[in-house]
């Protein structure tokens, strides 16, 4: 293997777990259920996707033709992260506005 | 270096995968767990594409796909019971 391409595979590797790990203490340490939701849907979807590149390169290089299943899985994680993010930001407002309703707020 | 990079690799989704499981245990409402699910379960595909790499065999590259589909059905039902307490109306 070319010593750029292994050089481009791991940084992309390293960059995209520190990435995965960002959005987890995100999860973990943020005060709130609304600023929680930035961590993972943001930051953890872009790790994976950089690491799915990472293995997309390497599948190519170590291969005849070009490795396109992996993109794949890049395609649909880009996809379904925003859908799911919307879902749980409607459901956790529904709660709030159901506990508030049950303590006769505004 | 390939190998240094994927043992990094390996301890960092490691780590966020015991963070996301505290969140789990800890999370004081049930959307907060239902987001550390989804997020342990992307983390988990990108422990699958690391297996992936250190294998070299793209076999992984299936099951990713499958934790993706059915990672994305489950958050979807599971906001879906939260939201209308019901699944299938």
């Amino acid at each position: 293997m070319n010593i750029l391409t292994e050089f481009a595979i791991s940084a992309l590797i390293v960059l995209g777990a520190a990435f995965a790990l960002l959005g987890s203490v995100g999860l973990a340490r943020l005060p709130d259920f609304f600023t929680r939701l930035h961590g993972p849907t943001k930051a953890t979807t872009l790790g994976v996707g950089a690491m799915v590149l990472a293995s997309a390169i390497y599948f190519t290089t170590m291969q005849t033709g070009v490795s396109l299943h992996e993109i794949a899985v890049m395609f649909f994680l880009f996809i379904t992260a925003p859908v799911s993010a919307h879902l749980m930001a409607k459901a956790a407002l529904h709660r709030r506005s159901a506990v508030d309703a049950k303590q006769g707020k505004q | 270096m390939l190998t240094l990079a994927i043992e990094t690799g390996f301890v960092f989704i490691g780590l966020a995968m015991a963070l996301n499981l505290w969140r789990l245990v800890r999370g004081p409402d049930a959307t907060d767990r239902v987001l550390a699910l989804d997020t342990l379960s992307i983390n988990a595909i990108a422990l699958l594409v690391l297996f992936g790499i250190r294998a070299g065999s793209s076999a992984y590259f299936e099951a990713a796909l499958i934790l993706a589909a059915m990672s994305f059905v489950g958050t979807v039902v599971l906001c879906k019971y939260l939201l209308r307490g019901d699944i299938i109306e």
